[in-house]
């Protein structure tokens, strides 16, 4: 009882025959083997499912797959080019903004989300725009250290270094 | 967790949607942005048939100002609400409800047809329409807010009848929603909204019952003159709140007076 789902994930133009009930976060994970993009909470609260639909952060646990027919998909893994970084996983990295790493892709997609609309976010702006974000493990603080850093090196036009 | 199977269908007007949903039958269920409804099918509380689109009908996605009325079509999402000049301009109350809606995410799928339909009590936008006395337009006629909302989850809708628009009159004098939350995302324990019309104030509140109320009491006390703290102190006049894992029944009551007086000094 499959139907067509038409959508571009990373750039990458696909056709797949998908169940409605499928959501979108598994058709990620499973049927393009995009792992990067976690199920944390399973009630769509805690975000480290997050993607960019159309360039917007939406929870992939909260959509159906179907919904994003004709859309385009951004998952951690498409953020940067093959083999580098984006700007936010540098800062990640460099400002330890993780500890287990469960959440991070959920908050590195938030952020991208927040920054393409806001170059460079206050603190209290950066909790607002990542409260749809749950990390158990860091208190933010890195978190947020990241995400300013990267809206700087961002501004700045720092070419994220390749290969690491 | 993974919903129960069910048939899908997107429609791409509202005579779609209305005619796919009589086709599908009494157990087939309309999906706007979804973020209610598929927590609840993965859950498995709800197990419709079949699930009607109505995301690609975008002729429900817009806000126009008309005469001393906002129309707002149902397809809004809340983040386009809550940056809305026009939403701003003439019903400021609105867009700031609009931005505490869960969190960005869900701000960016959830949309306003879809909090009048899945009526759930901790709802935001039917506090303010039931205390603006807002008009539900749906494909076949016009409901007064006051007479949409029957209890939980529960409206005047039929199986086949879809929330096409609502009609708030304009508002733009002193406002202010309060939410009380333990988790900024979360939903309102209780909320209270006030707004200053031109008659005298409209009070509101959120999740103290099965439906949105109306605080006449504190409005009419508003009105022979009381001081906002006087005022506030009937705002539990009458109300049966629930209770539950978040609050008794008793803190609700404590909350709905605190909440209506902190919302009156702030918007004053």
């Amino acid at each position: 009882m499959g139907q067509t789902l038409r959508v571009t994930v990373n750039g990458e133009a696909r056709s797949d025959e998908v169940e409605p009930r499928l959501l979108l976060v598994h058709y990620l994970r499973e049927t393009c083997g995009l792992t990067g993009t976690h199920v944390g909470c399973d009630t769509s609260q805690c975000g480290a499912c997050t993607v960019l639909l159309d360039g917007a952060a939406v929870k992939s646990c909260n959509m159906l797959a179907l919904q994003a027919d004709g859309a385009e998909i951004t998952t951690i893994e498409g953020l940067a080019p093959e083999g580098g970084l984006h700007p936010l996983q540098t800062a990640f990295w460099e400002n330890h903004g993780l500890q287990c790493g469960y959440c991070t892709p959920g908050f590195i997609m938030a952020a991208a989300a927040l920054l393409a609309e806001n170059h460079d976010p206050s603190d209290e702006e950066i909790g607002r725009g990542l409260e749809g974000n749950l990390c158990r493990c860091t208190g933010y603080v890195n978190i947020r250290k990241a995400v300013k850093a990267a809206a700087q090196a961002m501004r700045e036009g720092a070419a994220a270094p390749i290969g690491g | 967790m993974i919903p129960a199977a069910f048939q899908y269908s997107k429609a791409g007007s509202v005579r779609e949607a209305v005619a796919q949903l009589r086709e599908a039958g009494p157990e087939a269920k309309v999906i706007a942005g979804g973020q209610s409804l598929i927590p609840l099918l993965r859950l498995r509380l709800s197990q419709p048939s079949h699930l009607v689109d109505v995301n690609g009908v975008r002729e429900l996605d817009y806000v126009h100002p008309e005469g001393d009325h906002l129309r707002v079509g149902a397809m809004t999402r809340h983040s386009t609400l809550a940056r809305s000049e026009l939403v701003q301009r003439h019903l400021p109350l609105l867009a700031e409800m609009a931005a505490q809606v869960g969190d960005p995410q869900i701000r960016a799928r959830g949309t306003l047809g879809g909090v009048f339909a899945h009526a759930d009590a901790a709802g935001d936008y039917p506090t303010l329409a039931v205390m603006l006395d807002a008009t539900i337009v749906t494909d076949r006629r016009r409901v007064a807010a006051r007479d949409f909302f029957q209890h939980l989850f529960t409206t005047a809708l039929a199986e086949d009848e879809l929330v096409c628009e609502v009609v708030f009159p304009m508002a733009p004098g002193p406002h202010r929603y309060i939410k009380f939350r333990r988790r900024l995302y979360d939903w309102a324990i209780v909320g209270a909204a006030v707004q200053k019309m031109d008659s005298g104030w409209r009070v509101g509140l959120t999740h103290v019952g099965p439906t949105a109320v109306r605080a006449a009491a504190v409005e009419s006390r508003l009105q022979a003159g009381a001081s906002f703290t006087e005022a506030a102190s009937a705002a539990a006049d009458g109300l049966e709140p629930p209770s539950d894992v978040r609050a008794s029944a008793d803190y609700r009551r404590h909350l709905a007076q605190v909440l209506t007086r902190r919302a009156l000094e702030q918007a004053a």
